[in-house]
């Protein structure tokens, strides 16, 4: 009986181990991307949408408008957030008071259920988003589009936003995922006295008009979708059909981009991918994260930290060069101050501190009353942990030269949200990135006294509100400078948060993937690739 | 010892060679866990960003890690930490199961009834996902690892203990104890207990091997020992995402150890038995 | 013997049940105790302290705990585990999506160890004391002191990266082949039952990692246990006789030792496979296997509470029946076991 069974499991091995080829006509018609976590419902506007939700919103819905492209230098390719193109709508039209949009509608879009695209479906769809609550409505309130008397179907192909007031970021904001255009009809069969926005329905099924429409999803394992054959809103995507699988493992979603097992993947470690530029198998491109830091925030409310020359002191010892190697492998650009490189107002020369002075730090700490230190928790995202752990490792050992003894703590990713809510954490590790490419908005977010979620610091100052609530409205372009220029000036002298780096988004492909381009969400647009 | 006993043990150890190499790794280990953090080449917390990622060589003998900091000295200096997680999370589920479980043989009814029922509670749970939620509620330290594993552990000895004082009860010696007048409580104590200790060293030692596989496994989910401490299992979890990329030394040689440090542990646990009891050699 | 049977059953049962009952309760206790804010989760970036009240309150979170736990027991009665945050599904229909995912790759595993443990544990009992005897004895123990998630990353990279013998570790199988159509939910089985041998092959070596790893780790267990009760079998007095009767060694081994030692490697066997239904949390989170255990590992770090709930529920359900059908398993073996109940 036992050489029977090891003959068995002789078998058994040769049948495993033996190659199986997979037909070659179906992988070069489709794209396989791998990725950590998918969709996590397909409704943008639920609650509770994780970040790769908006990959899926952003293929199998239209919006209004889309933003066109401009080349980089190094011949990459990225959205123009300054050129706003037709989508849905074929044309628009700017009051000549400039407090309204009007849209032409095409005439020929379609739903992927073969109903018409009209008016009223966008009327329904934005009521919802600024309706619903949570992000959605907290996006659209961003380009001021806050109510749903500003949006009017005037008639089956003309649509009307009216503004509450002039905001240079409303006509961006309809580009935005959040500005989804859902099949109202549809969705309205399946509302309910308690869901009249259908929302439990939309979450899981396809309300959409895109390029693409799901074939499959199952959640937490894939989501594959198909070319939507009838979508008139551009050119006909190459790519007939998108396989996203959800791999944990950064180290299997690397292997499988090299076997060729996969054809692109946006979600590796920071060393993977410096790797993998290094070596020729794979495409690279590496693009920093517009309107984007991560920084190194402090409580400003409460002490230790609430004395402005601790903070001062943490400043001329936070180790960027080697955080920025270390943690992060070069993958990015080293952001001493708040905006980020390829954003208006960028000046790294306001920078006032001198890097790496740790007598002038041990001399501010005994200005400020703590000539020995002290102990303090340091908070971290658990789910960045591979460029936040070296970090914060590397941030400890720097603080700890001036005394400051920090205890690091990982709080899992579902609830750094409500950690950051909470605004109890002294010293921590965290980042911020805004859709919107101006630095007001990003301000607006993170400094301004209004004291949003993001501003875990808590720091509020009448000084900086000026100059945050100026830039926001000004026209004139000399001022609106000056405005940022002094909102940085102010960030630089109070120190509430300390930014160190601007990551690169780093995308790897085969190299016969072509037409990559970033775009401000971060995720993939597969309308624009296509395996040459 | 007496020399017969004596004579047992090396009776025991020359017939089995196997045993006395686990008992001699398990002096290495000890020796380790007292002495590694002053043996340590250099110091286990201390980043050198210039030497990042390098493969074992003269000067780092199990290579360095992300922030350059020399594995071999984490590796050294974890062996103190796991193993006081492995004996005291033991230590902690031997104490109370046994002594519950005793009194439950002993004394029956009630008692045996509740020990019976938190027994069969935790058993009915899976056991790594029951301390998985005991550290994720009651946070990450060190301290909730060893009481998750002792918890998960209770109900071994509860029942083997229940198990040997119910036989025990009615042995001779114990009826000579009561009749001379020994409450029951001091019978347990002085007279049932200590004999039931035998079988339950063998558990003891497995237990151990199991113990720090636990706390090594809840490390690699993220729960247990924060960062920069160098446990075993953190040290797998950190090396995990560099081995499909080559550096295979930063999950390796904490791996090894933790394996070898198991490994010795079950291996005992077989060499005890045979040296206790010599008619369940297995 | 019917109504010895059913009073066997239903006395089990009745054991089991505070048991169960005490999980229940441990698990709520539990599940409220993780730290973080499934509302705050739930409302989403961005949300204003008033959204995420309001979310509270529709979650039911915002009642006191002993009424959570009422309409907690009423949902269980009503066989509702309540709804996953992170995946937005209902926790039962995850639970059934995902079980036949990991009863498969613990089957297989089971089976594989079976294979080569059970053998390997006759073969150091017929040889005491010799080194075969040691060597099988050092080796099972290795198995079992090997972490599974260590065990798990070192065979991808030997065999997926260094040797490409097996496929990339993506869960259970490639979308390049079409799934089987669901009968039994095993796609080996399935594949098998559309006569569909790509897939079946293709499911094979998505399987194979995976359940060597787990199988791994059980082999020592069952080779020690097979090795014990074999020995206990093959000194005992019928042995004996068989063996003065002159029939032969294999006869002798096989026909009556190894059928007579059997009772205990099953009593283990099913403690086995209740210990790696648990146990597969991280081989699970590995190899990307889309099973219970992988979905209760990422809930829990996500302070999801009702899938960890219906996951440890699940379990603990699965162990009860388990254990009933190896009493009753025994009972069939052993005519003396059934006397006494």
């Amino acid at each position: 009986m036992p050489w029977t069974l090891t003959l068995l499991l002789g078998l058994l091995a040769g049948l495993i181990i033996a190659p199986q080829a997979t037909s070659a006509q179906s992988r070069g018609e489709t794209l396989v991307v791998v990725t950590e976590v998918g969709p996590n419902m397909l409704d943008i506007h639920a609650p509770g949408a994780n970040r790769p939700s908006y990959q899926a919103a952003w293929n199998i819905y239209d919006r209004l408008i889309t933003f066109g492209s401009k080349t980089l230098k190094d011949g990459s390719k990225m959205y123009d957030y300054a050129s706003l193109k037709p989508e849905l709508a074929e044309s628009w039209q700017l009051a000549p008071d400039g407090m309204s949009v009007t849209f032409k509608l095409r005439k020929d879009a379609k739903f992927h259920d073969g109903s018409p695209v009209t008016a009223n479906d966008v009327k329904w769809s934005f009521d919802r988003a600024v309706t619903v609550g949570g992000f959605p409505t907290f996006q659209m309130k961003a380009g001021s589009l806050e109510k749903p008397e500003q949006f009017e179907a005037v008639d089956d192909y003309t649509f009307r936003v009216k503004f509450i007031r002039k905001d240079k970021l409303s006509m961006p904001d309809l580009g935005v995922p959040v500005a989804a255009v859902i099949n109202s009809k549809l969705a309205k069969q399946h509302a309910t006295q308690q869901d009249p926005w259908a929302v439990e329905w939309v979450k899981q099924n396809d309300a959409g008009g895109g390029a693409y429409r799901i074939e499959s999803w199952k959640p937490g394992q894939e989501t594959i979708y198909a070319r939507f054959e009838d979508w008139k809103s551009g050119p006909m995507p190459k790519i007939r059909r998108v396989i996203v699988r959800e791999i944990p493992s950064a180290g299997t979603r690397r292997a499988m981009l090299e076997k060729g097992d996969a054809d692109i993947s946006f979600d590796l470690p920071p060393k993977d991918f410096a790797e993998i530029a290094k070596e020729d198998k794979l495409k690279v491109t590496g693009i920093p994260i517009e309107n984007s830091h991560r920084y190194l925030g402090m409580n400003v409310v409460k002490p230790p930290f609430n004395n402005v020359k601790v903070r001062q002191a943490v400043a001329y010892v936070l180790p960027y060069e080697k955080i920025f190697s270390t943690a992060f492998f070069g993958r990015g650009i080293i952001l001493p101050t708040p905006v980020a490189t390829n954003t208006f107002g960028y000046d790294p020369k306001l920078y006032p501190y001198k890097m790496g002075d740790t007598a002038k730090a041990k001399q501010l700490m005994a200005e400020a009353g703590y000539p020995g230190g002290f102990e303090t928790p340091f908070y971290m995202d658990a789910g960045r942990t591979t460029t936040d752990e070296p970090a914060a490792v590397l941030i400890q050992e720097a603080l700890n030269q001036i005394g400051i003894k920090t205890t690091i703590e990982k709080v899992p990713a579902a609830n750094w949200r409500a950690n950051q809510g909470k605004k109890e954490m002294p010293l921590f590790v965290d980042q911020f990135g805004g859709w919107l490419n101006y630095p007001e908005y990003f301000f607006f977010w993170n400094y301004h006294g209004q004291n949003a979620t993001f501003n875990v610091s808590s720091y509020v100052n009448p000084e900086m509100d000026k100059w945050i609530d100026s830039a926001r409205f000004e026209t004139d372009q000399k001022k609106y400078a000056e405005d940022v220029r002094e909102m940085q000036k102010v960030a630089m002298r109070d120190v509430p948060r300390l930014p160190f780096v601007q990551v690169y988004l780093d995308v790897a492909m085969q190299k016969n993937v072509v037409g990559y381009q970033y775009w401000f969400h971060i995720q993939l647009d597969f309308r624009q690739l296509a395996k040459s | 010892m007496t020399a017969a006993a004596l004579r047992h043990a090396r009776y025991v150890v020359t017939e089995n060679p196997i045993t006395l190499v686990a008992f001699s790794m398990l002096v290495t280990l000890l020796f380790l866990a007292l002495v590694g953090p002053a043996l340590a080449p250099y110091d286990p917390l201390k980043s050198d960003t210039a030497n990042t990622l390098k493969p074992p060589s003269a000067r780092h003998w199990f290579g360095t890690d992300q922030l350059g900091r020399d594995m071999l000295s984490r590796v050294m200096v974890a062996t103190r930490l796991d193993m006081a997680i492995a004996f005291l999370a033991v230590a902690l589920s031997f104490a109370v199961g046994s002594l519950a479980g005793a009194c439950a043989g002993v004394f029956g009814g009630w008692t045996e009834r509740i020990v019976s029922r938190i027994s069969d509670t935790i058993m009915a749970f899976p056991l790594f996902v029951l301390a998985m939620g005991i550290v994720a509620a009651l946070g990450n330290s060190v301290f909730n690892v060893i009481l998750a594993t002792a918890i998960i552990n209770l109900p071994f000895y509860a029942r083997m203990a229940r198990a040997e004082a119910n036989v025990r009860r009615e042995a001779g010696y114990v009826e000579a104890a009561r009749l001379s007048g020994n409450s029951t409580m001091r019978t347990l104590v002085v007279h049932i207990y200590p004999n039931c200790l035998p079988p339950m060293m063998v558990q003891v030692s497995l237990n151990l091997g199991w113990a720090m596989l636990n706390a090594a496994g809840l490390a690699f989910i993220g729960l247990g020992v924060r960062p920069p401490t160098p446990e075993w299992g953190i040290l797998v979890a950190e090396g995990a995402s560099f081995i499909l990329s080559g550096e295979w030394w930063i999950a390796l040689f904490p791996g090894l150890a933790l394996m070898l440090a198991v490994f010795c542990f079950n291996l005992m646990g077989d060499g005890l038995r045979d040296l206790i009891d010599p008619r369940r050699r297995t | 013997m019917r109504r010895s049977f059913l009073r066997l059953v239903s006395r089990r049962l009745a054991a089991a049940a505070p048991g169960l009952a005490g999980v229940v309760v441990v698990t709520f206790c539990l599940m409220r105790a993780l730290p973080g804010d499934p509302a705050a989760y739930f409302a989403g970036n961005a949300a204003t302290k008033e959204a995420i009240e309001q979310v509270r309150v529709k979650l039911g979170l915002d009642k006191s705990l002993p009424e959570q736990f009422v309409s907690y027991v009423r949902d269980l009665a009503r066989a509702n585990l309540g709804q996953s945050v992170t995946t937005g599904q209902p926790v039962r229909a995850e639970m059934l999506a995902r079980l036949p995912a990991s009863l498969e790759l613990t089957l297989t595993a089971l089976l594989l160890a079976v294979a080569v443990a059970l053998p390997a544990g006759v073969l150091a009992a017929t040889r005491p004391g010799s080194w075969v005897d040691q060597v099988v004895r050092v080796l099972t123990t290795a198995g079992v002191s090997l972490p599974t998630f260590f065990t798990g990353i070192l065979l991808v990279y030997v065999f997926y990266y260094l040797l490409g013998w097996v496929p990339s570790p993506t869960g259970r199988f490639d979308s390049l082949f079409p799934t089987p159509p669901r009968v039994t939910g095993f796609y080996l089985a399935d594949s098998l039952i559309a006569r569909d041998f790509e897939t079946f092959r293709a499911c094979l070596r998505q399987l194979a990692l995976p359940a060597v790893t787990m199988a791994l780790f059980v082999m020592a267990p069952l080779a020690r246990m097979t090795r014990a009760s074999m020995l206990g079998a093959l000194g005992s007095d019928f042995i004996r006789t068989a063996r003065a009767s002159g029939l032969s060694s294999r006869t002798v081994l096989w026909t009556y030792g190894f059928r007579n030692a059997m009772l205990p490697v099953v009593t283990t066997l099913g403690m086995i496979l209740s210990f790696m239904l648990g146990a597969n949390v991280l081989v699970e989170k590995v190899f990307a296997w889309p099973g219970i255990g992988s979905f209760a590992l990422e809930s829990l770090l996500a302070s999801d509470y009702a899938p960890v709930q219906g996951f440890i529920l699940v379990m603990a359900t699965l162990y009860v029946l388990l254990n009933l059908v190896i009493d009753i398993l025994y009972g069939i073996i052993d005519p003396r076991v059934r006397i006494e109940a």
